[in-house]
């Protein structure tokens, strides 16, 4: 016996929550190469145009048969990407310009036609097209033992949608992973794919196909803005975690997946739209993707610059002294801070290293230790190496060349070793031993 | 599907604005929304933020559901327009934002973060709404109606708002005619002028969230950024200059609005967004296809004619090459059609089936020959082409030299001392 509880999960839950898990799935891999090639709206141009062919479909054949609405609506997926192209060349439009043209006027056109079919008494919703019906998968009679689980028949009522969707991202699956290396190569450089003997053309045309089969499919389940949202949404979150497109493609998956269930589940629990929450869910897991991400993440990266900036002022004053102390001159904090142009910064870094025990102070004058002497040099060394190749193979005159040392010394060595055999940099001061 | 027939004197009375206070009062409205939208679109077009625009109209419906959600929670009535009109501003500006924002600090690109905004905001609202139907009955059905647009809902006041944002904006538009233009055209140098390019962009942003929440009544939040971007797209076949662009967009965008609320006038389950945008895109499609500066069919009859010009020059240089004595030279084959052509026009003139040049024929033939001349000798003369390899890209040119450009040859050659093929007479 399955506990209520159970049953009323598998009855009211199950096939929207696998509806939702299938389109956000299908949607997100095909993101991948959307985002990657720049056309992300596409997805979005190809939800919207799909209506005319879905309602043509009704109009025409009378009835609300699956297959018809399928192929009508992919029939006007397919026509919409065609008319994209023909509008971009032809008319030589703004590619922004050209889809903004065609999915708004195919658009029009379906709720054109929607309000017709509507005077027929059709339960063709407006509404339904950007939401979905999510909540309208029942799963009829479960069973309600667990014996039944296992009989075909009680899969009888499962919603035709479900399978549809699961169709569809098989299929999905199936030609990414077998066109992979095709898909890479075309989407990061045509002229490449075309020189190894792939069409590029046709991988596009190829992929739009798909794209226009997932949207068809999930886009009567969980409506045009849960399927725009899935195109772009995961693949952008996985691009913000990771820099090859293989784990980005697994990670995209791993998120859609989240991003419907965590949706889902709370949309079930406030009892509101599930299509919306789950599309908002998805920008929340973005928005969290761009703020703490490891590498490329706001967080990650205000730290690193912050921790660059310490970095290049504390060797600023380590150099500074160097040279006070190369001309035999003492200094105290104010000269210092003249000579390292005066900000906090500076200031900081000046303790920082006195905590490091790089500059010692006596009654106000400062000095390097040991330590300290050692890394100031090697940064002069480099400061210095540097001048001289900007003089001798940048062909740059003597006077020039400080600034940009000054910036190149903190992060990268110079290339030529041989320079290292002069002994003075240009302006004829001593390069340290290493 | 039987509309109720609709006698000949309603349709003239709707369209002449005299079928009813109320009515007249949208059909004006949703027209200087047209003309508005088409001016500001244009500008945004060629700023290449139609679909900025996009996601903007989309991201306004969480503002109105919790402008409604907002204003109910306090005790005023949640329909009130310009509450929802505020919200809706207030939240497509917060996307825009967000756009600015993923650029910025992402390394995601601008379609992504249009899709991103568009979707997840849209989500948002989805939701909003949602709570708006399960926490009060009945009311809220009426927010729907800011998606798809509905103009039946619209009372006076209503249409007459939206016309007077639609004036206003049109006038800003107008005032700022100059600085947009500047921006659109070479935003470097505009910065280089001097000028606030993030005021400008600001301003023209702001104008753009005018005519978005002044449409979401009439048009709906998803049609409006058609009324945006389908006049400017199609005014681009018409003209090359900023003031007709701007100009015919507007007429475009207000006939659309016009003949789009006239038509759901009259018509029961006419829905005027969709059918604003339907007009709206037919004139595009006429345009692309007949406008005569940029249409495909000029743009076809351009090509094959200059096509026709280069075989036709062709068999004349030929002709007067075999005239001259150049050895080497076959006789032309040409289509007949052609030969036809140049007989009509009496430059050349058959005779016991040989081709010979007539007075007028020759001279043209001349002409060719010594463009030919000309620009392979500064092919080789200045740009350091071998002589065996100049002649494939002299027979492209030669067709398209201007006297101008000719006269400039003529000076440059004779600068480095080289022979002039005279023009009469004699051959070199």
């Amino acid at each position: 016996m399955i506990p209520q509880s159970i049953q009323t999960f598998l009855s009211l839950d199950l096939f929207p929550l696998l509806a939702a898990l299938f389109a956000a799935i299908s949607c997100g891999l095909l993101g991948n190469f959307l985002v990657l090639r720049k056309q992300s709206l596409m997805g979005d141009a190809i939800s919207h145009a799909v209506l005319p062919g879905l309602v043509a479909a009704f109009l025409i054949t009378q009835s609300r048969s699956p297959g018809m609405m399928f192929i009508g609506a992919a029939i006007s997926a397919l026509i919409t990407v065609v008319l994209v192209e023909v509008i971009k060349r032809l008319g030589k439009v703004e590619p922004g310009a050209a889809m903004g043209v065609v999915f708004s006027v195919l658009f029009a056109l379906g709720v054109f036609l929607l309000e017709n079919a509507a005077a027929r008494s059709v339960d063709l919703d407006a509404d339904c097209v950007l939401h979905g019906n999510l909540q309208t998968l029942f799963w009829i009679s479960p069973p309600d033992q667990w014996s039944n689980l296992f009989s075909a028949e009680s899969y009888s009522d499962v919603p035709r949608q479900v399978w549809t969707l699961a169709g569809t991202t098989l299929g999905v699956t199936l030609f990414v992973s077998l066109f992979f290396k095709e898909l890479k190569i075309a989407s990061f450089d045509a002229g490449i794919a075309t020189v190894q003997g792939i069409n590029a053309g046709f991988m596009h045309m190829l992929l739009m196909t798909f794209v226009a089969i997932a949207a068809v499919a999930s886009f009567e389940a969980v409506g045009s803005i849960l399927v725009i949202a899935m195109f772009i949404c995961p693949a952008a979150t996985a691009r913000m975690l990771t820099d090859r497109l293989k784990s980005q493609i697994f990670v995209s998956i791993i998120v859609a997946a989240l991003t419907a269930i965590v949706g889902y589940a709370i949309a079930s629990w406030v009892e509101v739209n599930a299509a919306g929450m789950i599309a908002s869910a998805s920008g929340v897991f973005l928005v969290i993707a761009i703020v703490s991400s490891p590498r490329h993440g706001v967080i990650a990266k205000t730290l690193n610059q912050r921790q660059l900036g310490n970095k290049v002022a504390l060797e600023d004053v380590l150099g500074a002294l160097y040279r006070i102390s190369e001309s035999d001159s003492q200094a105290n904090l104010e000269q210092l801070i003249a000579s390292t142009g005066a900000d906090s910064r500076s200031r900081k870094a000046l303790s920082k290293a006195q905590s490091l025990g790089l500059v010692n102070v006596h009654n106000g004058i400062l000095s390097l230790s040991k330590v300290g002497e050692s890394r100031a040099a090697s940064i002069i060394r480099r400061h210095r190496l540097w001048e001289g190749y900007l003089v001798e193979q940048a062909g740059l005159s003597p006077d020039h060349v400080h600034e940009t040392a000054e910036q190149l010394e903190h992060f990268v060595d110079v290339p030529d070793q041989s320079l290292s055999k002069t002994h003075t940099d240009p302006h004829g001061k001593p390069i340290p031993p290493r | 599907m039987s509309d109720p027939i609709v006698d000949a004197n309603s349709i003239i009375e709707t369209l002449t604005l005299q079928g009813g206070f109320n009515t007249n009062a949208v059909i004006l409205g949703t027209s200087l929304l047209g003309v508005a939208a088409g001016v500001i679109g244009a500008f945004a077009l060629l700023r290449k933020r139609s679909l900025t625009a996009d996601a903007l109209s989309h991201a306004t419906l969480p503002g109105i559901a919790a402008a409604f959600l907002i204003s109910s929670a306090l005790g005023f009535s949640g329909r009130s327009m310009p509450v929802l009109m505020l919200g809706a501003a207030i939240s497509g500006i917060l996307g825009v934002a967000c756009i600015h924002l993923i650029l910025q600090h992402t390394r995601l690109k601008e379609d992504a973060a249009i899709g991103i905004v568009l979707s997840v905001f849209f989500g948002v609202g989805i939701v909003l709404l949602s709570v708006v139907q399960s926490s009060t009955s009945g009311s809220a059905a009426g927010l729907n109606h800011y998606i798809y647009g509905q103009t039946a809902a619209m009372i006076r006041s209503d249409a007459y708002l939206m016309g007077g944002i639609g004036i206003i904006a049109s006038l800003i538009a107008l005032i700022m005619l100059k600085e947009f233009m500047v921006v659109c055209f070479n935003e470097s140098f505009a910065r280089s002028m001097g000028m606030p390019v993030w005021l400008i962009d600001s301003i023209m942003l702001a104008l753009v969230v005018l005519i978005t929440v002044a449409g979401l009544q009439a048009v709906g939040l998803i049609l409006i950024v058609a009324m945006l971007i389908i006049p400017p797209a199609a005014a681009r076949f018409w003209t090359d200059r900023l003031w007709k662009l701007v100009l015919f967009s507007a007429l475009i965008g207000g006939l659309s609005g016009y003949s789009g609320a006239t038509i759901s006038a009259l018509f029961p389950r006419k829905p005027a967004g969709s059918v604003i945008v339907l007009v709206a895109g037919s004139i595009f499609i006429l345009s692309m296809l007949f406008a005569p500066t940029r249409g495909v069919l000029a743009d076809t009859i351009r090509r094959i004619r200059l096509r026709v010009r280069i075989a036709r020059d062709h068999v004349l240089e030929s002709l007067y090459e075999i005239e001259i004595g150049h050895v080497g030279i076959e006789h032309p084959k040409a289509a007949s059609w052609l030969i036809q052509l140049l007989c009509f026009k009496g430059w050349i003139e058959r005779n016991n089936g040989k081709l010979n040049l007539t007075e007028t024929g020759r001279t043209q033939g001349q002409r060719i020959h010594r463009n030919h001349l000309l620009w392979e000798q500064y092919l080789v003369s200045y740009a350091d082409i071998a002589p065996t390899h100049v002649d494939w890209s002299v027979d492209q040119v030669e067709h398209v030299l201007s006297d101008e450009l000719i006269h400039a040859l003529v000076l440059a050659l004779k600068k480095r001392g080289l022979t002039i093929p005279p023009l009469d007479g004699g051959t070199s």
